[in-house]
């Protein structure tokens, strides 16, 4: 009962609460709202420090176990308790003075910041790398994907304008209706897809997310 | 200080970068780097904007508001939230990981119903109000000529990139020919998707060689900048 | 190996370095390419122009330093066009990092070239965690969703704050996002359940599937990418990192349109070969 019962009537009350102010948006049912909603940005907080507490067990198990490159798993855990020493000590605020008041914004500065974007842009080297190798017109669709890529890639650069005065406007047209088009479609299939899942976790007939046993 | 992050900045992006040439132990060093300092950072991160104002405070009057009882209603997010944590213990040492399903199924259901009337709402009904449009330009970015091809074609792909998705008929006969038309306005979407993709992917190219140049290289030799 | 063969099992360490060049050459040596504004980003320069002196504007910064170059020259633009426009400026983040980059911007360009003063004339309330619960939440209250701002200042002590409630005294919103939580939540939970008016901000990946919310006019505007940043550059008259980086932009789209066109030249040529190859092999 405990295991299956109680989450499945928690999900129905509080999706259906949450569904039900929609319609009846007085007391008590604008009271719940406010309330799940506060109750579930604070859970979503502890959502995050389980990631944070398997991702320490994991590499604290390589460095116990001396597995193969264990030494990363050690600069991976120091980092991060430096990073989180200045956070709770120092604040994270950006008129931190002193050492130990600034270190949390100086690591995020030169060391998130520049570490996040390169990983990010090195996709450019393989979106090239692929562009060559890959992309092949082997059929009538494959075909028209490349076209239509072929006529935004230059219609949105600069270079396309000084190629054919006309490309910006056709680019904006493709963008605008056939692509509009396409992508309304996916939208509402995708749409109808969420609202009929959402209705079964809510009826309590999906119960795949509280895993098995 | 400044002087010193920039070195380090620049330094671990050519680690990254490094990685392009081969795997190295220098881009092993940086991708564990990364992982360390962000997940340090999102903590503190959620601690000092949520956790701390939202809960702790006024659950433990650690704030400028007075405390009122109505806050010990507060209790229950907290327990749920630690019920959550208990999800990391092994099974070996005790059977309680199933308590953190309660929290699940609350987020679960509140997510469920958030996104039920948003989605039904939003991408549904209002895309397919925006479809059923009277064939008749009324802007001024194209001709009226392209203006009305373009809504001929707007309603046509959208209805037939429908019919595409639609696998509980084989698509066959007449149906078939209506998803194969389908498949071609999903083609030119993907098509721009790719296009975009590729912008997206150069620019974010651009801006780390911008750092490289004219915050890390150019103050070096002393060069003036470009612009 | 003779070129076809040559080409076809080209070291895509050669790419890669093409690549580079195509990249750097242009930002040593700019070209100063014309841009012109599209008819999407000139429609939410419009909207924030007309909107009368002192309105309260709302912008998300819902991004992560990965895609600064993109999204940091558009937020930028937008805080400067509000401050031109003398509209009050409130700030908030859905995405952690979100927080800093809206914070570096809005000292940057709201307090040290305007003279904003912060809780007067702007205010950072920081990043909440909840994605869209949080959208939905500030429908209700700005205070009961942040109790205290960027600086762990109450709200209640905030003079801006002073007076909104919740979106009803919001006049516009502006969402520069990379991803999710972004657009979509906002046009579903502020703009079709609220009415609130949208202008969105987004990098190149995710414009062409947001073209049906613009479509549909549950956004007012929509910028994509660094192109719709050095549009609104232009508009404003501030051509700043995203103009710049038009040029190599040009360069290198050329340059993987050469690409996928040689490549597909020696795949065809090669298989050619191959089919001629056979057949003679099978006369022989």
């Amino acid at each position: 009962m405990a295991k299956y019962r109680i989450p499945i009537l928690i999900a129905m009350i509080t999706g259906c609460a949450m569904v039900i102010r929609e319609f009846i948006p007085h007391y008590p049912f604008n009271i719940l709202n406010t309330t799940f909603q506060q109750w579930y940005m604070i859970i979503a907080c502890f959502a995050i420090l389980l990631g944070v507490g398997s991702l320490l067990t994991i590499h604290g198990q390589k460095i116990s176990r001396r597995r193969p490159g264990w030494g990363y798993s050690v600069v991976l855990i120091l980092s991060f308790l430096i990073i989180t020493f200045f956070g709770m000590v120092g604040g994270i605020s950006e008129k931190g003075e002193g050492f130990i008041g600034s270190g949390f914004n100086w690591m995020f500065e030169y060391m998130y910041n520049s570490l996040q974007s390169t990983m990010f842009s090195i996709l450019a080297f393989f979106v090239a790398s692929a562009a060559y190798r890959a992309f092949r017109a082997r059929t009538a669709e494959a075909t028209l994907l490349l076209l239509a890529a072929f006529v935004v890639m230059l219609g949105r650069v600069t270079a396309g304008e000084y190629l054919w005065s006309q490309l910006p406007i056709i680019t904006e047209w493709i963008m605008d209706y056939p692509n509009t088009a396409g992508q309304r479609a996916v939208m509402i299939g995708i749409g109808l897809g969420i609202v009929s899942t959402s209705l079964r976790i809510i009826l309590g007939i999906e119960k795949s997310y509280l895993g098995g046993e | 200080m400044n002087t010193i992050g920039i070195w380090v900045a620049a330094l671990l992006t050519l680690c990254i970068f490094s990685f392009l040439y081969k795997d190295n132990p220098f881009y092993k060093f940086a991708e564990h780097l990364f992982v360390g300092v962000s997940a340090g950072y999102w903590l503190c991160l959620y601690y000092h904007q949520t956790i701390h104002p939202k809960l702790l405070a006024p659950l433990f009057g650690l704030g400028d508001d007075t405390w009122q009882m109505a806050n010990l209603v507060l209790i229950i997010p907290l327990a749920l939230s630690i019920m959550m944590l208990l999800r990391l213990v092994p099974k070996q040492w005790t059977d309680i990981a199933w308590l953190s399903r309660w929290p699940i199924a609350f987020m679960v259901g509140t997510g469920s119903g958030i996104f039920f009337m948003g989605y039904l709402r939003s991408n549904v009904i209002e895309q397919i109000q925006s479809t059923l449009v009277p064939l008749r330009y009324e802007g001024n970015t194209y001709s009226p000529e392209m203006g009305l091809l373009g809504i001929i074609i707007l309603i046509i792909g959208t209805f037939t990139g429908i019919v595409y998705f639609f696998f509980s008929k084989a698509h066959t006969g007449y149906f078939g020919v209506l998803a194969k038309i389908g498949i071609y306005f999903l083609m030119i979407s993907f098509g721009a998707s790719f296009g975009y993709t590729v912008m997206a992917r150069i620019s974010l190219l651009i801006g780390r060689m911008q750092f490289l140049l004219f915050d890390w290289i150019y103050p070096i030799f002393d060069i003036s900048l470009p612009f | 190996m003779d070129l076809i063969e040559k080409l076809q099992y080209l070291d895509r360490r050669w790419i890669f370095l093409l690549i580079a060049l195509t990249v750097i050459l242009p930002l040593i040596i700019p070209l100063h390419l014309k841009i012109n504004p599209s008819p999407a980003v000139e429609s939410g320069y419009k909207f924030i122009d007309e909107l009368p002196e002192g309105s309260k504007v709302l912008i998300s910064y819902d991004f992560e330093p990965s895609v600064v170059p993109e999204l940091g020259p558009m937020g930028t633009s937008f805080i400067h066009h509000c401050c031109q426009r003398k509209h009050k400026i409130i700030g908030m983040a859905l995405w952690p990092a979100g927080q800093v980059l809206l914070e570096s911007a809005l000292n940057t360009v709201a307090r040290d070239v305007y003279n904003y003063r912060y809780g007067l004339d702007y205010v950072n309330l920081g990043f909440m965690a909840g994605n869209q619960v949080v959208i939905t939440s500030l429908g209700e209250s700005f205070r009961k969703t942040y109790p205290t701002d960027f600086y762990n200042t109450p709200l209640s002590k905030i003079p801006l704050m002073n007076g909104i409630t919740n979106y009803s005294n919001i006049d516009l919103i502006i969402d520069v996002s990379a991803g999710d939580p972004g657009i979509p939540y906002w046009v579903m939970y502020a703009g079709t359940a609220y009415g609130k008016k949208i202008i969105g901000g987004c990098t190149a990946v995710s414009a062409p599937q947001l073209y049906p919310y613009y479509s549909s006019g549950q956004l007012v505007s929509l910028l994509g990418g660094l192109k719709g940043a050095a549009e609104y550059e232009t508009l404003i008259g501030k051509p700043g990192p995203a103009s710049r980086g038009m040029d190599a932009q040009s360069v290198a789209h050329v340059l993987i349109i050469l690409f996928v066109i040689i490549g597909n030249i020696t795949f065809y040529l090669d298989k050619r070969r191959q089919k001629m190859r056979g057949k003679q092999a099978w006369k022989s």
